[in-house]
């Protein structure tokens, strides 16, 4: 288990490269000049062939990004161009508010979503059941930002009860968290609906039912469980994801955290905070998705067992596993559906 | 012959489609969006431009039901005017994205090896970043406008194309009618183009009927953002945007663009997944 999570976790530092090299790109290979367009239209030629020099404009493209890269293995990211301070020391001051947001709007999706998903199953086709769907479909249809401005109407404005924005006490965290969950709690609602009922219909759980074990148990130790594994790979595709969803969330919220930095830095064409800001997201895009492979090794050892044929990228013996239900492939192609906002 | 067989397969589809009840609720919305937005400025009772300062603020009324905004202009007009910009910059994204990431896609698939790893590498890397910071950084670089905004919402989503067209291509590469088409001597871009993607339009039409839904919702977050489609334009997004700062006065001004936005999403959502399930009726239970 540890050789894969090493093995991962080396895997990671060329997509990094790689989401660095395609920023760099992105920003670089842009029409317009970045000194020009960070001084402003009234900026005098001497002070834009002076910021040339000084952010290495002059050099070629390969160049300037080998230098950039040089810098950030040694934990250099450059200035911010709005306050003049380290990139580095922007981000890390903002890193546990939006660290905050992310793990709160993840625990409450599941939280929420998956005993949601759990009753809608357990009463299918009943009016619980539809409602349940349609309160998911709609939660998935909604944009987060209008969540969260709905929410704020709601719950600050007709009833003053939780802040609007502002950061600080857990009272400020309610708001934006729930709004950043709407979508996942929805996603997670419906896929444990269709896994439990695929679950519910195989024959481990006649048998167990036949053993005369108490229905509680069987949905508990059986049931349950076993409906969990797919709704842990979809729940970890869609919150890598949804934290695209907390830049969104923070700057309805006036949230002081990375991705609010980063929409302020995109308007304001500061291309140092930009390219690390990206990484930044894009590293913990990577570490979730990570942690929640993790995880689901030890809900079902069948998987780590498939870990060893992925590393042997073994075909064969990956179908031979062949623990891949329906259900999980179905999931697997929403998941790349889903992976949203 | 490929073409009676697809005809077939498109017609037994339809037909299940019709008993799914929501998706055809999903599509009948659907197509009254679009007529209303084609007919907007038949159906819309007032000019969504104008501005008309002593008007401004109202509740939702008779005449303006859905109320007006701070300078006085009719929301319901300008919502629905903004269901063009909506539908036109949902279509041409995920249009951009399919062409160019089925064209990657099926390059990568028909030809694998070397080829084939660089181009899903690269694909890998734009999935590690979330579709909506991709957006909002390449629309920041090239500048605010609804042009920009459907490329960047296209790149956004393409490598989702790449990947699906990839993975069919894969499955059809060995089979037999690819092996007649090469037999008689046409061309890999014929094959692929030919033969090969129009057998694969199944999976490419759900994900864009998704992907539509997606393209919609990215576009609107990057107006709101300030980042897309600029006021006065009575786009969703911007509408929202500029209405926020009113919000305790006038919700109206965020309530209903939002809604519509939902409105457009759902449908989408319903249609695209009757889509899916009547297209394979295999995962439905």
């Amino acid at each position: 288990m540890s050789r894969y999570i090493i093995k991962r976790l080396l895997y990671l530092i060329p997509v990094l490269f790689g989401v660095s090299i395609i920023i760099f790109g992105i920003i670089h290979l842009a029409p317009g000049d970045p000194a020009q367009v960070m001084l402003g239209p009234r900026a005098s030629e001497q002070d834009i062939i002076q910021l040339r020099e000084e952010l290495g404009l002059n050099e070629s493209l390969p160049v300037q990004y080998f230098t950039y890269i040089k810098n950030a293995v040694q934990g250099d990211f450059g200035n911010s161009i709005q306050t003049g301070r380290p990139v580095f020391e922007e981000i890390k001051s903002r890193f546990p508010a939006t660290l905050k947001l992310s793990v709160l709007g993840m625990v409450l999706a599941i939280v929420i979503g998956f005993p949601l998903g759990v009753i809608a199953a357990l009463n299918q086709d009943t009016w619980i059941d539809k409602l349940s769907s349609f309160l998911a479909l709609v939660g998935f249809s909604i944009p987060n930002f209008w969540a969260g401005l709905m929410l704020m109407l709601l719950f600050a404005s007709i009833f003053p009860i939780l802040p609007s924005s502002g950061y600080g006490s857990w009272k400020n965290l309610v708001l934006p968290s729930l709004a950043l969950a709407i979508q996942t709690i929805a996603v997670i609602a419906r896929m444990t609906r269709s896994s439990m009922l695929e679950i519910i219909r195989k024959d481990y759980i006649k048998t167990a039912k036949a053993k005369g074990i108490s229905a509680k148990l069987v949905l508990v130790r059986h049931i349950i469980r076993n409906a969990l594994i797919p709704v842990v790979t979809i729940a970890g595709l869609y919150f890598g994801h949804s934290l695209g969803g907390v830049v969104v969330t923070e700057t309805v919220f006036s949230y002081p955290g990375i991705g609010r930095l980063l929409v302020s830095a995109i308007r304001s064409q500061d291309y140092p905070v930009v390219q690390t800001g990206v990484l930044v997201f894009a590293a913990g895009v990577g570490v979730v998705n990570l942690i929640v492979d993790i995880i689901y090794g030890y809900l079902d050892p069948r998987i780590k067992a498939q870990y060893r044929a992925i590393k042997e990228n073994d075909q064969e013996k990956l179908d031979m596993i062949g623990n891949e239900s329906s259900i999980d492939k179905k999931m697997k192609e929403e998941g790349e559906d889903v992976d949203a906002k | 012959m490929p073409n009676n067989k697809k005809r077939g397969q498109f017609s037994e589809t339809w037909r299940r489609l019709k008993q799914n009840k929501t998706a055809m609720l999903g599509l009948g919305v659907l197509i009254i969006l679009v007529i209303s937005a084609i007919l907007a400025p038949v159906i819309s009772p007032y000019d969504p431009l104008e501005i008309n300062i002593m008007d401004k603020m109202q509740g939702p009324s008779l005449q303006h039901p859905m109320g007006t905004d701070n300078f006085g202009r009719d929301i319901f007009s300008r919502v629905i005017y903004g269901s063009r910009y909506s539908l036109y910059v949902g279509f041409i994204a995920v249009g951009i994205g399919a062409v160019f990431g089925g064209i990657i896609g099926g390059i990568g698939g028909y030809f694998g090896g070397k080829l084939d790893n660089i181009i899903m590498r690269i694909m890998d890397v734009l999935l590690a970043i979330p579709r909506v910071i991709l957006a909002i950084a390449i629309v920041g670089v090239l500048g605010t406008n609804l042009t920009n905004v459907m490329v960047a919402v296209g790149i956004s989503i393409l490598p989702r194309y790449a990947r699906v067209v990839r993975g069919s291509v894969l499955s059809y590469r060995e089979e037999e009618f690819v092996e007649a088409a090469k037999a008689i001597g046409a061309s890999d871009m014929r094959i692929i183009f030919e033969t090969i993607i129009p057998n694969s339009m199944a999976p490419i039409i759900v994900q864009s009927t998704l992907g539509i839904a997606k393209a919609i919702l990215s576009a609107a977050t990057l107006s709101f953002l300030g980042l897309g489609v600029q006021p006065p334009t009575p786009e969703w997004g911007a509408m929202l945007s500029a209405g926020r700062q009113y919000m305790r006065a006038a919700p109206h001004l965020t309530i209903f663009p939002g809604l519509a936005i939902v409105v457009v999403v759902i449908s989408l959502n319903m249609l695209g997944d009757g889509l899916r399930d009547s297209l394979d009726p295999k995962l439905r239970q």
